[in-house]
């Protein structure tokens, strides 16, 4: 329990003999008392490299890390006040694994009989009971991979870091695991980093997910947040499943009022579509080129409205992904109806500006979201 | 099919017939030397058959030969005792040196870190010679020459280096993480490197002891060139058997039958832990 602060964090790793690489770059964050974050991100985006340093296993290149208002990078690592899981698990080959869970609690002079219920208590909650007695050689990397966190968890640390804790477990105990372990982290109101590329994961169980990209933080805020307010295009794109339609796009007007003009893959322009309110008094929007963004599930089936050809048509057993080709433009749709149409059928979809976001085409910067202007209209 | 099989068989049993010929003649020809007398010994054409005799033994352990032109003294029990201390002293110090100079050079990349274990190396590939030449002078001058310590520490060119490069190996293997989550679980640096990495490296640590120890006792040029007779071990004692009234080959081999011994005997009931030490860190590492 405990806040931990990233300030202006970088990371330069300068291999003998190779170009540095920039793996963590002036990246801030600040968690609050207890809470879950997320650091979601491609694999080699620098999530393990920040874990490592917040643990005192690298040097920090330049910036500070703050463990409740204290700068700890000078601080040994067993001073920190951090537990880890890690990537490759990191078991201690000769000890059985009720041992390698529980010897930092007997480290830290707890009595045996209260370690003991302690391990017990979180082999239970991960399912490793019948492994206590083993040894870390014979066991399988999924049962290895929740020793180690295990041996994270429980000892209850002012700061948590979990790096990829179940990247090797079947769906189904993921998602049993990611609810316990929820419950848990917010139980003892542990404060914990977790990384992960599973955005599912990432949105299940982080109070704020911080994305990254090239070391860099792309966007530090909630699950829901980043689904209705991207901050840029890559965010966009990253969250959300499937992901975002992407559209070369321009602002125009059509009698007076603000439109946006659609452009297929071979730049000729296709629909306009409608954006009412949008960008008009309360979200300034100049005329000129844009990238739109169109949320899949935001897109609705319609009796009229814009023509469309079924490209692909998939039921998942608990919804439909769509292609739909509109006057040339590919859209990928998502409902939670069985579609009984074929390829080739035509169907009508309609687009409402809440769908819509749009981007700077050079940075990519998020210049509107439709649920923002939707709102502000109303 | 079948007689191919067995064709290939054959051969194979065959190569290996005379590989193992090839290496082991010598050792054995050596023992069958140490059951007979000179004249035995020298007898034309040599023949396998012969009564075995015990005189080269009960003369080595007595110390005392009885030869043509008088009865000798032989130092073969003290030199024996020098090949124990030398070597194990040897190695001793070379694991309380070497081992966490490889776990220096096995997790932190330092500069010129490279250069300096590949400096340690070659001390193996120059001849001996070239570095004892101005050693002879250089222990005269400090006192050193002719002591147990200046031999134990001209014995580290051997060990030291086989030492560091097989445990280094060794450490490079253990994932670092294995340390880091003992270090995050509360435990000092010194505390990792005792209770974690030398534990992990034991197998290849104990391997390199072992080789270095089988080296130190093999050497013959160091300590005949700075030891005088009564810091002289095994190797060098037997040339003490080169008299004025000849070479006494039977005496000679008995010594070399009881020098290689102890070595025979720990390399054997270590050879798990050599194959297993040696594979793992070259394979890997
Ligand atoms: N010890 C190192 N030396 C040089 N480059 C490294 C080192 N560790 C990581 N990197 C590089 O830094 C980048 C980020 O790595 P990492 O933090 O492990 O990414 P992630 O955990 O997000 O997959 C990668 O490009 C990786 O190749
Ligand atoms: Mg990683």
């Amino acid at each position: 329990m405990a806040t931990l602060v990233l300030d202006h964090l970088n990371k330069i790793y300068k291999p003998r003999g190779r170009a540095p690489v920039k793996a963590v770059d002036d990246v801030n964050l600040a968690s609050a008392d207890g809470e879950i974050i997320g650091l979601l991100g491609s694999s080699g985006c620098g999530k393990t490299s920040t874990l490592r340093m917040i643990a005192g296993f690298e040097d920090v290149s330049s910036g500070t890390i703050r463990i409740g208002e204290q700068p700890i990078q000078q601080t040994a690592p067993a001073r920190r006040g951090v537990a880890m899981a890690f990537e490759g698990y990191a078991l201690y080959p000769p000890l059985k694994i009720e041992d390698n869970i529980g010897f930092a609690l007997l480290r830290q002079r707890m009595p045996r009989a209260e370690v003991r219920k302690r391990v017990r208590d979180i082999a239970e909650l991960l399912e490793i009971q019948p492994i206590l007695e083993r040894y870390p050689p014979t066991i399988s990397a999924g049962q290895q991979q929740r020793a180690s966190l295990a041996r994270a968890l429980v000892r209850r640390a002012p700061v948590s870091l979990l790096d990829e804790p179940m990247s090797q477990l079947e769906p189904q105990l993921r998602a049993i695991l990611r609810a316990r372990i929820k419950d848990y982290l917010a139980a003892h109101q542990m404060t914990t980093v977790f990384v992960t590329h599973d955005q599912t994961e990432a949105i299940a169980l982080a109070d704020r997910i911080a994305v990254m990209e090239k070391g860099v933080l792309q966007q530090f805020a909630s699950p829901a947040e980043l689904k209705e307010r991207p901050a840029n295009l890559f965010v966009a794109s990253f969250i959300g499943e499937p992901p975002m339609n992407v559209v070369q796009a321009e602002i125009g007007t059509t009698r007076g009022a603000r439109v946006v003009q659609l452009f297929d893959r071979a730049g000729e322009p296709s629909f306009t579509l409608p954006i009412g309110g949008l960008g008009q008094d309360q979200i300034p929007l100049a005329p000129g080129k844009v990238i739109l963004g169109i949320r899949p599930h935001r897109i609705t089936l319609a009796d009229q409205g814009l023509q469309g050809r079924i490209q692909s048509n998939q039921w998942l057993g608990d919804q439909t992904h769509l292609l739909i080709e509109v006057n040339g433009i590919p859209l990928t749709v998502v409902t939670h109806r069985r579609i009984p149409g074929r390829i080739g059928d035509n169907l009508a979809i309609e687009i409402p500006p809440r769908a819509l976001h749009l981007f700077e085409p050079a940075s990519g910067r998020a210049l509107l979201h439709g649920g923002d202007a939707v709102r502000a209209a109303a | 099919m079948a007689s191919k099989i067995s064709g290939g068989a054959v051969l194979r049993a065959a190569a290996r017939i005379i590989v193992l010929l090839f290496f082991l003649f010598p050792i054995f020809w050596v023992f069958l030397m140490s059951f007979q007398t000179n004249q035995q010994i020298l007898r034309i054409p040599p023949s396998i058959f012969f009564t075995p005799t015990l005189e080269n033994y009960t003369a080595l352990f007595s110390g005392r030969l009885q030869t043509a032109s008088g009865s000798l003294d032989i130092a073969f029990i003290k030199n024996l005792l020098n090949s124990i201390i030398l070597s194990s002293c040897s190695v001793l110090i070379a694991l309380i040196l070497g081992v966490p100079a490889a776990y220096a050079f096995a997790r932190f990349k330092f500069r010129l870190g490279e250069n300096i274990a590949f400096t340690l190396l070659s001390f193996r590939f120059a001849p001996p010679l070239l570095v004892l030449v101005p050693l002879v002078a250089y222990f005269q001058m400090i006192g050193l020459s002719d002591t147990y310590i200046g031999l134990i520490w001209v014995y580290q060119l051997i060990c030291l280096p086989l030492i560091l490069w097989i445990v280094r190996g060794y450490f490079e293997d253990i994932s670092p993480d294995i340390e880091h989550a003992y270090r995050v679980d509360g435990h000092s640096w010194a505390k990792t490197f005792f209770k974690i990495a030398i534990p992990l490296a034991r197998p290849g640590i104990a391997a390199a002891a072992l080789l270095s120890f089988i080296f130190a006792w093999n050497n013959f040029v160091f300590a005949l060139i700075l030891a005088s007779a009564d810091k002289q071990p095994v190797t060098v004692g037997a040339l003490a058997f080169v008299t004025s009234a000849g070479i006494q080959y039977g005496i000679i081999a008995a010594a070399i039958v009881l020098s290689v011994t102890p070595t025979l005997l720990l390399a054997l009931y270590a050879q798990r832990y050599l194959v297993e030490g040696l594979s793992l860190g070259a394979v890997k590492g």
